[in-house]
């Protein structure tokens, strides 16, 4: 804390100036009685803490489980442009030896990790054996199935971009008659967590400043219970600093208290749901699970968290402590 | 420690609390202010503690000219303030050791020296016994004195009052102003402001009277300068 002043016009008074160190220890000293205190003031009035931090937990778990939700998604869809393949049909007319060319041409290209070729009789094959059309199989004249590659990219070029890009080569290649990746979907996926990731950011931003605004209000409150502690304290010299810290830390609590319950209602809803998940990623024969929160992913809940609250306490400082001024206190 | 030149204070177009005040006090003077109510007691007091700044003139406390001082700086000014009011704004939520202690606690004094010099306020007004309680429960003499308790505390060269006596009775008065005077025999500037005549007649010091807004008595007296 500055002293200037003090040294200036100290002739009155005795005081010796306390050497800095002395003054950083009673400063950390201050913090952290300022600290207890104004956790001691929460921890007295459990309903309303109790709701406020409610309020905050409520607010900072939704955004926070979207974000989990669509992490969940994007650990999908990585899984499965690993595994995309392209198939290219070839025409009716290419020639099996034809169709070797092609496929030691396909294989060269650097993009591309295998080729597989798959002979129209061999097609028949498969598709009678799983199929189950055997029958009716019988009654065509002869093979319909084209001679088929089926060309997997190498691990650079599996991405959505990639593989576009190798399709257009595969399919501007003689003979070969229609390509099929099964990306459609999958970039429909990726469309759609793309979009839904942008909603979950503005959601968070929307419920962060709503999150800053009940501590701002609840803080206000504070400030005018304890008005006349403040003008007290300002009267006698205390610092806008010193006036403000109180407020700050009871806000940093608040946002403690949201973070922590924002986590619990987290693991209660990833608990409640994992059952059911589950069951719908087997049918589905997927790898998909909901993740929770790391230790790391906890902890930045807890510590933003606090940030908000901390925020919305310096609005509230901000707006309402600097108007509490000694001025009508002397009356006569 | 105290010096106003050609003070004025005008809060609109047509009032004028204060007009061209002329005076001086010495370290450890006790000086009474008086005049009728609205005559701009408060006003004068108000300026010193940097509650309000003048429209015109210089008000200078312990050499420094308060007129243009930033506001950050202001609480470093009060530090050096004590102040007693009338209804001695003692906080009910803690303990009389408490309050004694806002002061110090404001300047960062470390935990050890709040304890010895608030213990020694307290037994300077004769309540040592009473740090623990609430001042809830204390008589209206006792929680004045209290107050003067937290106004000296930090030994600060100017002792402000507020009509200190208000509301006690003539004994209890005569007890304050002792305590008063004690604090201008060690070197503490006093300005006391107040109505009862038969107090300042008691005590017989220097007396600036307002009147309207001017300073009508105890212009002379101080050794300007």
């Amino acid at each position: 804390m500055a002293n200037n002043p003090r040294k200036q016009q100290s002739r009155g008074a005795k005081s010796a100036l306390s050497p800095w160190r002395q003054q950083a220890e009673s400063y950390l000293n201050h913090h952290r009685k300022v600290a207890r205190d104004s956790a001691q003031r929460l921890w007295k009035s459990p309903v309303a803490s109790m709701m406020t931090w409610t309020v905050m937990g409520v607010a900072l778990a939704l955004p926070v489980a979207l974000m989990l939700l669509l992490a969940s998604l994007e650990g999908v869809s990585a899984g499965w442009e690993s595994s995309a393949r392209v198939t290219a049909y070839l025409n009716d007319s290419v020639t099996i030896e034809e169709a070797q060319a092609l496929k030691a041409e396909v294989a060269d290209d650097s993009r591309v990790a295998e080729v597989e070729l798959i002979d129209r009789d061999t097609a028949l094959e498969e598709f009678r054996a799983s199929s189950g059309l055997e029958d009716a199989l019988d009654y065509l004249e002869g093979n319909p199935l084209p001679h088929t590659l089926l060309v997997t990219p190498s691990e650079s070029s599996r991405t959505a971009d990639g593989v576009d890009m190798l399709l257009t080569v595969i399919e501007g290649l003689d003979g070969v008659e229609r390509v099929q990746v099964d990306l459609g979907w999958l970039q429909r996926l990726n469309a759609m967590t793309d979009l839904l990731g942008r909603a979950v950011w503005a959601l968070a931003l929307l419920l962060a400043a709503a999150v800053v605004l009940v501590i701002g209000n609840t803080v206000r409150l504070a400030i005018e219970n304890r008005r006349d502690e403040i003008l007290v304290a300002k009267l006698v010299g205390g610092t806008d600093a010193f006036v403000r810290r109180p407020f700050l830390y009871t806000g940093a609590w608040f946002g403690l208290g949201g973070g922590v319950v924002a986590w619990v209602l987290l693991q209660l809803s990833l608990w409640w749901l994992s059952g059911p998940v589950e069951r719908l990623a087997g049918l589905y024969r997927s790898e998909f699970s909901l993740n929770g929160l790391s230790f790391d992913g906890a902890l930045a809940l807890i510590i933003a968290a606090m940030l908000l609250g901390w925020l919305g306490a310096w609005v509230a400082v901000k707006r309402h402590l600097d108007d509490i001024e000694p001025g009508e206190i002397a009356g006569g | 420690m105290i010096e106003f030149r050609q003070v004025t204070k005008r809060y609109d177009s047509d009032h004028t609390a204060l007009r061209q005040v002329n005076f001086g006090l010495e370290r450890g003077e006790l000086a009474f202010l008086t005049g009728h109510s609205g005559a701009g007691k408060s006003t004068l007091l108000k300026l010193i503690m940097v509650m309000e700044r003048p429209s015109a003139g210089e008000v200078i406390v312990g050499g420094q000219v308060l007129n243009t001082l930033p506001r950050r700086q202001v609480p470093y000014i009060r530090r050096h303030i004590g102040v007693v009011f009338q209804n001695h704004q003692l906080l009910f939520d803690r303990t009389v050791f408490d309050n004694v202690a806002m002061p110090l606690e404001v300047m960062g004094t470390p935990a050890r020296d709040i304890g010895r010099r608030v213990r020694a306020a307290l037994d300077k007004v004769g309540l040592l016994s009473k740090e623990k309680m609430n001042p809830l429960q204390l008589s209206g003499g006792e929680q004045q004195r209290v107050g003067i308790a937290r106004a000296v505390v930090n030994k600060p060269p100017v002792l402000l009052a507020d009509e200190p006596t208000g509301n006690l009775d003539p004994e209890l008065s005569a007890d304050i102003m002792r305590l008063f005077t004690e604090f201008s025999q060690v070197g503490v500037t006093v300005l006391i402001a107040t109505h009862d005549i038969a107090l300042i007649n008691d005590l017989g010091r220097r007396t600036l009277t307002l009147d309207h807004g001017r300073l009508v008595a105890g212009v002379a007296g101080g050794r300007h300068g």
